[in-house]
């Protein structure tokens, strides 16, 4: 009975950064887009990213990044995510990211990135049409 | 994920495989087409645990004591479930959900399913899909079951609707005057914890907790219990205490499967009362809900029979 679904998403900071405050800003921005925001802290490894998304059955997944390594670091939680089966997922990266590994990220099959000044509604908007394309699309077997 | 027959989804939950807990918990929460059969299915299967229920004001230190209750938990060789709600925003239905970040020494542990929820526009602390979804945990594969609620005036009640044995939170300093003891909490509570009780101030809440017990509830037995997770102080006994609590309560039988059937049919009873009650629709129902209520401003009819006549027009 649930008119629009809510969104579930998965904020999460990998590799060893420990500057919370951007992604509590956006966490904060998306929950005042209407999203349940899970957010777990600094330090996540990519196995324990991949197994809060398969317990919380989130929508989508959101890194967010300050010091660079973004598509190796990437790279693996989408890896993690396909090894406990949920590899449809999309993936989306924020924070500092160079032009240079925009493409890159695309390539590793990143649904979105947002690089530093992307005002948060028009992440949510985007959040939203990913998340509506990844439900209408052919589901992959588990 | 494809969908999956919703028996073949109940079997692979049973059997323990997360990714199968995970979507039928999202299909109740959001009655998703098909949460209909997978309900009938689940409430045919007797419960395996029953839950304990933490609840307490904002930062009374719910999570972080739930982290070391599991721990301790898994030492003596159980599986936990926990469902951790947090209030969402009445205006935007958003939500941080962050207990998790107070839990997450147990992300690794296969014996542990963690799952967070939006209260989502429900009064108090507890969304309507709770105690469905607690109901499925316990029929899960996990043998103790574990719900956080923050306490805000109506949530007491409604955890004790939810929860067999149920905890409440204080800590030093949130709440040592009487105006912070909400009616209620006193009444629902079986244990009351004094967390942080290595904060000094710990000592004085303590007994004055014991002082209102002993004011307020008189004919029960509610321990006090001292708790530091940070010093991994008093956990153990309050495990003990929970756990013989526990044992003492509910039996899972079919007796037990049938009051949760009632409960939850109870819950959705009153949700389909108040939404047809209020403003939707039928506009030949809302006229005579209207006489309804002049016919009560003006002393005509009572409560009661307000409330059969209500009874009737719904039905
Ligand atoms: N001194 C002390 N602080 C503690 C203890 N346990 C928790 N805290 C602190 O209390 C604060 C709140 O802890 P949480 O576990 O998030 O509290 P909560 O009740 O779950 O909070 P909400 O979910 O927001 O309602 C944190 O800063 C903890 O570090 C303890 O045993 N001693
Ligand atoms: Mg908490």
């Amino acid at each position: 009975m649930q008119e629009k679904p809510i969104i579930r998403i998965l904020l999460a900071k990998p590799g060893l950064c420990t500057h919370e405050t951007g992604v509590k800003l956006l966490a904060a921005g998306l929950r005042d887009s209407g999203m349940e925001v899970i957010y777990t802290g600094v330090f996540q490894e990519k196995d324990n990213i991949a197994r809060v998304a398969l317990q919380e059955d989130v929508d989508v997944v959101g890194l967010s990044y300050l010091n660079g390594g973004h598509v190796a670091l990437t790279k693996g939680v989408i890896g993690a995510l396909q090894e406990v089966g949920r590899g449809d997922i999309p993936v989306i990266v924020g924070g500092i990211i160079p032009k240079a590994d925009i493409e890159p990220l695309h390539a590793i099959g990143v649904a979105g990135v947002y690089g530093p000044g992307t005002a948060i509604p028009d992440i949510a908007e985007d959040i939203r049409r990913i998340v509506r394309e990844a439900s209408a699309a052919p589901a992959l077997a588990p | 994920m494809t969908a999956l027959p919703q028996a073949e989804l109940l079997e692979r939950m049973r059997a323990g495989e997360i990714g199968a807990l995970a979507r039928i918990i999202s299909i109740v929460e959001n009655e998703r087409p098909g949460f209909e059969p997978l309900l009938r299915g689940l409430y045919a299967l007797p419960a395996r645990s029953n839950a304990i229920g933490f609840t307490g004001p904002p930062g009374a230190g719910k999570s972080t004591l739930i982290n070391a209750v599991i721990r301790c938990l898994r030492q003596r060789g159980k599986t936990v479930g926990i469902i951790a709600v947090d209030p969402s925003s009445p205006i935007t239905g958003g939500a941080i959900l962050g207990d998790r970040i107070r839990m997450g020494e147990h992300v690794k542990d296969d014996g542990v399913f963690a799952r967070s929820l939006g209260s989502r526009g429900h009064l108090g602390g507890v969304s309507r899909a709770t105690r469905r979804i607690v109901d499925l945990l316990r029929r899960s594969c996990l043998d103790v079951v574990i719900v956080e609620t923050v306490g805000t005036g109506q949530s007491e009640v409604e955890i004790a609707k939810i929860a067999d044995v149920k905890l409440v939170v204080n800590a030093p300093g949130l709440g040592d005057d009487i105006q912070a003891i909400k009616a209620g909490i006193l009444e629902i509570a079986d244990i009351m914890v004094v967390n942080k009780s290595d904060l000094p101030a710990a000592a004085s809440t303590k007994r004055h907790l014991e002082m209102m017990l002993m004011l307020r509830a008189a004919n029960r037995d509610v321990p006090v219990l001292a708790t530091s997770p940070l010093r991994n102080e008093g956990i153990e006994a309050l495990v003990d205490t929970a756990e013989s609590l526990l044992a003492s309560r509910i039996p899972l039988d079919s007796a037990s499967n049938r009051a949760d059937i009632r409960n939850m049919i109870a819950e959705h009873v009153a949700n389909t009362a108040r939404r047809r009650l209020g403003l939707d629709g039928d506009p030949a129902l809302a006229a005579q809900i209207d006489a309804l209520c002049d016919a009560f401003a003006v002393g005509e009819l009572g409560m009661n029979e307000i409330t059969a006549r209500a009874l009737r027009l719904l039905a």
